[in-house]
């Protein structure tokens, strides 16, 4: 076991050197220059800049290395350096050491992506099993067709949808921010506003999230349904009851735990579109709009966050599919 | 010979209260049974028809509805300003003011809707069904030839990886881990700005981005098929009938396309439909972030764009980009459903 998890974690590193240098040499066939824009915007503030400054601008943000293949690869090797001393460097937008401004509004994401988890395991592996278990009835069609409905909105299209009537037609809840800015609220006021505020969003997510997870125990559970020792179960007349929650379920249990697991940690990656939408101080739009002004230090930073999550997310469903069913052996 | 033959056939029935089993048995091909499997769900036909229709709207709609053009601007837009006559009188003097009336041509825009645009027009006065229709073309040929290709590289890759294991094996699931890490839409963006700079230097032109930008992305989203054709093929090495295979020494190829290649087609299949589903999202995604095919050519998606700079339209305009976003549902759900029924459909283990 211990033997597996360190040859296990030895190839993440691999995986994340292959991603590291992916995004690096994409990043750096970005046009768009900090420091170009930012000249621009002195400028037209009225002072004058010579090229001097200029240059000592692009040494300051460490963006010299750009006129050879040579160059650029001794500016990954640069790069990959100061990354395994876990710094990604100061944003330019920002203005602060990106890791820390990830840090930052890493929570905001994080809350609003667990609770919708929570709501979509709750209500979509009971929907699961009962389409499940009445296959081809009535009450799975209904099921199936609102869940694939679930699966097919676009979130910019339905979450523009459920802003403009939730918000802005009824006003029950703000459309736009994690904070009403004119109220000073405190306690528990202050969690019951940023309730409000994050309601629309967390609906969001889990409507469209609940499709995949249904469909997957749907079918998960058909596949039980039809194994034979189901058959045995109720051979033995044992009730349908104790046959669906006790001999079917927990078979299903396998992937959904599994998925849990490699869940966890795309909890912190934050929804880019979902967060553009309700322009909530997440760590996806941050992300996107560093993206936008071609803040390259938080572009790097931000997508190696976002394949470290992952290849941690691979890596703990690994193991636990390994916990949760004993026929599988790790090698 | 007939009249023999009918005459033996009448016997046998009298006989046995039976007619001959090849007489009774409909004989099917396993294509007939596929069909008549898929056609027997309601929610496949329901698919479907959603997504012929949707290609009918998109493909042969332009033909029929020829009053607008995607390009085409409608300028009868007009402008009036009404004569008046107003009449003061200051310190015992009557002034007299007349309003001469003055009509100014310009563009249509904002219009509701109306019999010669069904869905009234848009900010920039097009013709949002004349639009729908043409971006449609966009969204679907883009999606299409993703899933094509990327099923293509999938089922290559994880044939490959699946049957010879050992270090091909090895090598392909490493660059698959690889690629699984990738965040897409992040690194669709980056690939994106980097594209700004080829259009300033004249390498590619505005028009290719979304073309490109989808091609990149079927190289680094062949993983998740590839995967399953390995897996599947690496489960289904292990069952009896591919040991029965071997003793019989059947050729390599007939056993991968004859035993192993149809058992993994309902995972194939189902995956490609969700694929194709998640690949209009993509595309819709990106036009939506405004990467996608550039004014005055539209997709679906990028007649959403709008109400991110415009909260004016969001609101009180739904006729311009409500339309778009119910045909990008309508797509996903359509493919599906069909997908959805294809899969019950080619399950052997399904109850009908």
């Amino acid at each position: 076991m211990l033997k597996y998890i360190v040859k296990r974690l030895a190839y993440a590193i691999l995986v994340l050197l292959g991603v590291s240098l992916i995004i690096y040499f994409l990043t750096r066939l970005m046009p768009i220059d900090f420091v170009k824009n930012k000249v621009v915007s002195v400028q037209t503030s009225g002072a004058t800049v010579n090229q001097e400054m200029v240059d000592a601008m692009y040494e300051a943000y460490g963006l010299t290395e750009n006129a050879s293949f040579g160059e650029i690869l001794k500016g990954y090797l640069n790069w990959l350096g100061d990354l395994v001393r876990f710094d990604l460097g100061t944003s330019f937008k920002y203005g602060i050491p990106v890791a820390e401004k990830i840090a930052l509004h890493m929570g905001t994401s994080f809350i609003i992506a667990l609770i919708a988890t929570v709501f979509e395991f709750m209500i979509a592996i009971p929907l699961g099993i009962t389409a499940a278990t009445h296959q081809y009835s009535l009450r799975d069609y209904v099921v199936t067709i609102l869940v694939m409905v679930g699966i097919s909105l676009p979130s910019f299209f339905f979450g523009n949808i459920l802003k403009n009537w939730l918000a802005y037609e009824l006003g029950w809840f703000p459309p736009l921010g994690l904070t009403d800015a004119t109220m000073d609220h405190s306690g528990f006021e202050l969690v019951l506003d940023y309730g409000r505020h994050v309601f629309i969003p967390i609906l969001t997510v889990v409507i469209l999230s609940i499709g995949a997870r249904m469909r997957m125990t749907r079918t998960n559970m058909l596949e039980v349904m039809n194994s034979d020792y189901i058959r045995t179960a109720r051979a033995k007349g044992l009730k349908e009851r104790v046959v669906i929650n006790k001999h079917a379920f927990r078979n299903t249990l396998i992937p959904l735990v599994t998925s849990l697991a490699g869940l966890l940690p795309s909890l912190f990656s934050g929804a880019i579109i979902t967060e553009q939408v309700f322009d909530l101080p997440g760590i996806g739009n941050i992300a996107l709009q560093a993206m936008n002004a071609g803040d390259i230090p938080f572009i790097m930073g931000y997508n190696m966050f976002l394949a470290v999550l992952s290849v941690i997310g691979v890596l703990l469903a690994d193991l636990m599919y390994a916990l949760v069913d004993p026929r599988v052996k790790l090698e | 010979m007939d009249e023999l033959e009918m005459k033996r056939d009448a016997e046998l029935k009298t006989a046995d209260n039976e007619t001959p089993l090849d007489k009774n048995v409909r004989l099917m091909s396993p294509t007939q049974m596929l069909l008549r499997r898929f056609f027997r769900s309601k929610l496949s036909i329901i698919g479907l028809v959603m997504v012929v229709g949707l290609f009918l709207f998109c493909f042969l709609g332009p033909v029929v509805y020829t009053q607008w053009g995607e390009t085409e601007i409608d300028k009868s837009g007009m402008v009036e300003y009404s004569a008046s006559k107003a009449t003061y009188t200051v310190d015992g003097v009557t002034y007299e003011i007349r309003q001469t009336m003055e009509r100014q041509e310009s563009d249509n825009a904002y219009s509701a809707p109306s019999a010669s645009h069904p869905l009234g027009t848009d900010d920039q006065g097009y013709d949002v069904l004349a639009r729908l229709m043409y971006g449609g073309r966009v969204s679907l040929l883009v999606s299409f030839m993703t899933v094509i290709l990327m099923t293509i590289l999938g089922v290559i890759m994880g044939g490959i990886s699946g049957y010879y294991g050992g270090v091909a094996d090895n090598v392909i699931m490493r660059v698959c881990d690889i690629l699984m890490c990738l965040p897409g839409i992040p690194i669709l963006m980056i690939l994106s700005s980097a594209m700004d700079g080829w259009v300033e230097l004249q390498l590619i032109e505005e028009g290719m981005r979304i073309y490109i930008l989808m091609f990149f992305l079927t190289l680094i989203s062949w993983p998740g098929i590839a995967r399953l054709v390995r897996g599947q093929i690496l489960s289904l090495r292990e069952q009896e009938y591919m040991v029965a295979a071997e003793a019989m020494g059947y050729s390599t190829g007939r056993k991968i396309f004859k035993h192993l290649v149809p058992n993994v087609m309902p995972q194939l299949i189902v995956q490609m439909s969700l694929s194709l589903g998640s690949m209009i999202l993509y595309e819709a995604t990106l036009s939506y972030l405004n990467m996608g095919i550039k004014a005055p050519y539209t997709a679906w998606g990028s007649m959403i764009n709008i109400i991110t700079t415009d909260p004016d339209i969001l609101q009180n305009y739904p006729t311009i980009w409500v339309p778009a976003g119910v045909c990008i549902v309508i797509a996903v759900l359509g493919f599906n459903f069909v997908g959805d029924g294809l899969r019950d459909a080619l399950d052997p283990k399904a109850r009908r």
